[in-house]
C-alpha cells in the first residue's frame, strides 16, 4: 500500500517538527502560518505536548525559550511582521545558547505587505534581524517533502549547535499541496542536546566544550545556574570584562562557522561542464529548475545548485562549484539579497540577478531568458 | 549562618543596588517566604525581567532567567507549562511589567497560570537614571518629567484583580513580616499571584522629589501604609493620600496549566470526559 499522501508545506512542516521531538509550541496567529499552529493546537496534545497561544509575537518567542530552558524541544511560526517583532528574543536565544526553531512563511514586505503572496524578502533579515554579531544558521525547502525533512534538520541543528534555527518557508512552499511519501521515524536520525556530565557543584553553565558547544542543564534537576542575556562568563553571571566579552562573542559566530561543512545542506544539478551555473533555492528553485531543462532543450551547458543551508552562507561550496561557470545566475522573489553573498565569494563580474517583488513567482521564461542572454545556449 | 543563606548566590556579590535601596530588603523577605514554605530548592526556578528589580535573580540560588525587558512572564508561562511542577516565582519591577511587559501581565492574570510574580514597585526606572514609569504618581520629578508628570498611575492591585489575578497583596520594604507572609501565601495559591512590593529608590526618586533619605523614604511607607483591616474601618476622607497594604483579592479559579492536563488526559481518552 502506497503511504503517499497529498498535502502542504505548512502541514509538512509541522510533521517534521513533531517527528523530530517537538513537544512545545508557542506563537501567535498570521498569514500564511497559521495552519503549522493549528496543526500543532491539534496533535500536541495528543502526544503529551503543550500548545500556547500567547497574546502577541514576542510573547511566543518567550514561552519557547522559556520552555526549552526546560529541556523540552520547542517551536514558534511565524511570518514577515510576526518575524520583526520576535528579533530581540531571537538574539536572547543566541547569547543565551537556547536551542528553539523559529519558521518564518515569508511574505511580500515591507510592513503589512501582501499577506497571502511569496517573498524571499527576509533572508538578510534571518542573517541580521537581531542586533549585534551573532552566529545563525537558517534552512529554506524548495517542496513540500523538503519542508519536512527541513524541519528534522532544523531541531537536529538548533539541538546539536544550542541556537535559534531559522526555516524561511515561503507562502508557496507553505501551503502548495504536493504528493509526498514521508519518512517512517525509525528512519529519522534525532538529535538531542548535550547533558553535563559535571555534578552539579563543579558544573559551569557556559564553559564550552572542544566543539565550543556547553553542555546543557535542564531546569529542575539541581544545576543552580544563572541563564542571562548579558554577557557573562562560564559560571553564566554578567560581566563586563572586555576579554570574556570577545571570547564569548566569538564563540557564539565560530561554534556555527566552524561546522559549515556538516550544516551545509543543498543538491547539484548538471554543474560538470556547465557555463552557466543558477544558484537557486527555496520556492524559486522550482522555476529555477524547469528554466534549466527548457535551457538544455536549446542545447545549453547549464547546471544549478539548489540550496537549502542559506545561513552559514555555504561559501566554499559555492565557490567550489561555480570556478569553471562564465555566468552564475540568481533567481531570488527580492531585490537582490542572497545574490550579494554569492558575489562576494566568487567575483561581481560573473554574476547575474534576476528578481521579482511582486508577489507573483516567477515564471520559468524569465529565468531562462537571462540563462540564453548569458549565451548559455549554442 | 542564617537561615536564608542557602539562597544566596554568594559568587554573585557584591550586588550592584545602591545604598539605601530597599531592593535588597524585599530579596530577603522572598527568600524569607521560600524558607519558610520549605520549597524545593532544585524545583524553584526565579525568572526575572529587565531592570534594578530584575537583577535580583542573579543573587538567588536556584534556577534563575534573567529575560529581556518586560518578558519575564512569557519565558515563565513557557517553563510552567512545559514542566507545571516547578515552583515559578517572576521578580519584576513597575515599568518591566506594567509599561513595556503590560501585554503579558493582564494576560498572565487572565490565564491565572500558577506564578508568583512580585513588582518591585519604586515609582521610576531606577537603573536608567530616573525616568518615569506608569507608577510614577501625577506630580512627581522625573528626569523625562522634568515640570512634573502629568500622567495618572495604574493601581497595579486594581489591574491584577480585573484582569483575573486569584491572589493579590501590597506590601512595603517597611512592612517585612506582612510581606514575607503576602509573598508565602502568593506561592502556595494555586494560581496567577500579584504582590505589588513598594520598595525605595534614594538616587533616582527620592533625591528628586525631596524625600529625603532611604530612612525618610522607608519613614514615608511606614507613615503611608494602612493595613486592609484598619482600612475597613476607615471613612475614605481619612483614607485620601494613603495606599492599603495587606492580602487585598482573594478569589478560586481553574489554573491555567492543571486545565491543560485535563485536557490532555481528555484528548488521550484518559478519563476527566467532564
Amino acid at each position: 500500500m502506497s503511504k503517499a499522501r497529498l498535502m502542504q508545506g505548512n502541514q509538512a512542516c509541522a510533521e517534521g517538527m513533531i517527528a523530530a521531538g517537538v513537544r512545545f509550541f508557542a506563537g501567535y496567529p498570521i498569514t500564511p502560518s497559521t495552519e503549522i499552529a493549528e496543526i500543532m493546537a491539534d496533535e500536541l496534545p495528543k502526544l503529551g505536548g503543550k500548545f500556547i497561544q500567547m497574546e502577541d509575537e514576542i510573547g511566543g518567542m518567550g514561552a519557547v525559550i522559556g520552555a526549552s530552558l526546560t529541556g523540552v524541544k520547542s517551536l514558534t511560526a511565524t511570518s514577515g511582521p510576526g518575524f520583526s517583532l520576535k528579533q530581540e528574543l531571537i538574539g536572547y536565544a543566541c547569547m543565551a545558547e537556547v536551542p528553539c526553531v523559529v519558521v518564518d512563511v515569508q511574505r511580500v514586505g515591507p510592513s503589512t505587505g501582501l499577506a497571502t503572496s511569496p517573498a524571499q524578502g527576509d533572508v538578510m533579515q534571518a542573517r541580521w534581524g537581531t542586533h549585534g554579531d551573532h552566529g545563525i544558521i537558517a534552512l529554506s525547502p524548495g517542496s513540500v517533502r523538503e519542508a519536512f525533512d527541513v524541519a528534522v534538520a532544523a531541531v537536529n541543528f538548533s539541538e546539536r549547535f544550542r541556537t535559534p534555527v531559522i526555516v524561511l518557508l515561503d507562502e508557496v512552499i507553505g501551503h502548495m499541496r504536493e504528493r509526498v511519501e514521508l519518512p517512517e521515524p525509525s528512519e529519522l536520525k534525532i538529535v538531542n542536546r548535550k547533558t553535563p556530565t559535571d555534578p552539579p557543584e563543579t558544573f559551569q553553565a557556559y564553559r564550552p566544550d572542544a566543539d565550543e558547544v556547553p553542555p546543557m542543564a535542564p531546569f529542575g534537576e539541581g544545576y543552580y545556574h544563572h541563564v542571562t542575556g548579558l554577557m557573562h562568563g562560564y559560571s553564566g553571571l554578567p560581566t563586563a570584562s572586555a576579554a570574556v566579552t570577545n571570547e564569548l562573542a566569538r564563540r557564539l559566530e565560530s561554534k556555527i562557522n566552524r561546522a559549515q561543512d556538516e550544516i551545509t545542506l543543498y543538491t547539484e544539478d548538471g554543474i560538470e561542464g556547465a557555463d552557466v551555473v543558477l544558484v537557486s533555492y527555496g520556492g524559486s528553485s522550482r522555476a529555477a529548475s524547469a528554466a534549466v531543462k527548457m535551457a538544455r532543450e536549446q542545447g545549453a551547458k547549464v547546471g544549478m545548485i539548489k540550496l537549502i543551508t542559506i545561513w552559514p552562507f555555504p561559501a566554499e561550496m559555492v565557490m567550489a562549484k561555480t570556478r569553471k561557470a562564465k555566468t552564475i545566475i540568481v533567481p531570488e522573489l527580492n531585490t537582490g539579497q542572497l545574490v550579494g553573498e554569492v558575489e562576494r565569494y566568487v567575483g561581481r563580474d560573473r554574476v547575474v540577478s534576476v528578481t521579482r517583488v511582486d508577489g507573483e513567482l516567477f515564471k520559468p521564461e524569465e529565468i531562462l531568458e537571462a540563462i540564453l542572454a548569458a549565451g548559455g545556449a549554442k | 549562618m542564617s537561615a536564608i543563606d542557602k539562597y544566596i548566590r554568594q559568587s554573585a556579590l557584591p550586588h550592584i543596588w545602591c545604598p539605601g535601596c530597599g531592593n535588597g530588603i524585599l530579596l530577603a523577605a522572598i527568600l524569607r517566604a521560600i524558607d519558610k514554605l520549605q520549597l524545593d530548592q532544585k524545583k524553584t526556578v526565579i525568572v526575572s525581567g529587565i531592570g534594578c528589580s530584575s537583577r535580583a535573580s542573579g543573587y538567588m540560588n536556584f534556577n534563575t532567567l534573567h529575560t529581556a525587558h518586560g518578558r519575564a512572564l512569557p519565558f515563565a508561562t513557557g517553563i510552567k507549562l512545559a514542566n507545571p511542577e516547578l515552583n515559578v516565582l517572576v521578580l519584576t519591577g513597575d515599568g518591566d511589567s506594567t509599561a513595556i511587559g503590560g501585554n503579558h501581565f493582564i494576560h498572565s492574570c487572565r490565564r491565572n497560570i500558577d506564578i508568583t510574580t512580585i513588582i518591585f514597585n519604586n515609582c521610576i526606572y531606577g537603573m536608567t537614571g530616573g525616568q518615569s514609569s506608569p507608577l510614577s504618581p501625577t506630580g512627581a520629578i522625573a528626569t523625562t518629567a522634568p515640570y512634573g508628570h502629568i500622567e495618572r498611575p495604574f493601581d497595579i492591585a486594581a489591574l491584577a484583580i480585573a484582569a483575573g489575578a486569584t491572589y493579590v497583596a501590597r506590601g512595603t520594604a517597611f512592612h517585612t513580616v506582612q510581606l514575607t507572609d503576602s509573598v508565602a501565601k502568593g506561592i502556595q495559591n494555586k494560581g496567577f499571584s500579584v504582590i505589588d512590593a513598594i520598595t525605595q529608590c534614594p538616587i533616582s526618586f527620592g533625591r528628586k522629589n525631596k524625600m529625603g533619605g532611604p530612612a525618610q523614604m522607608m519613614q514615608w511607607q511606614k507613615d503611608h501604609a494602612v493595613f486592609i483591616q484598619a482600612a475597613a474601618k476607615m471613612k475614605p476622607e481619612d483614607l485620601a493620600g494613603k495606599f492599603v497594604i495587606g492580602e487585598l483579592h482573594k478569589s478560586e479559579s481553574p489554573e491555567y496549566t492543571a486545565e491543560y492536563d485535563k485536557m490532555i488526559a481528555r484528548v488521550q481518552g484518559k478519563g476527566d470526559q467532564a
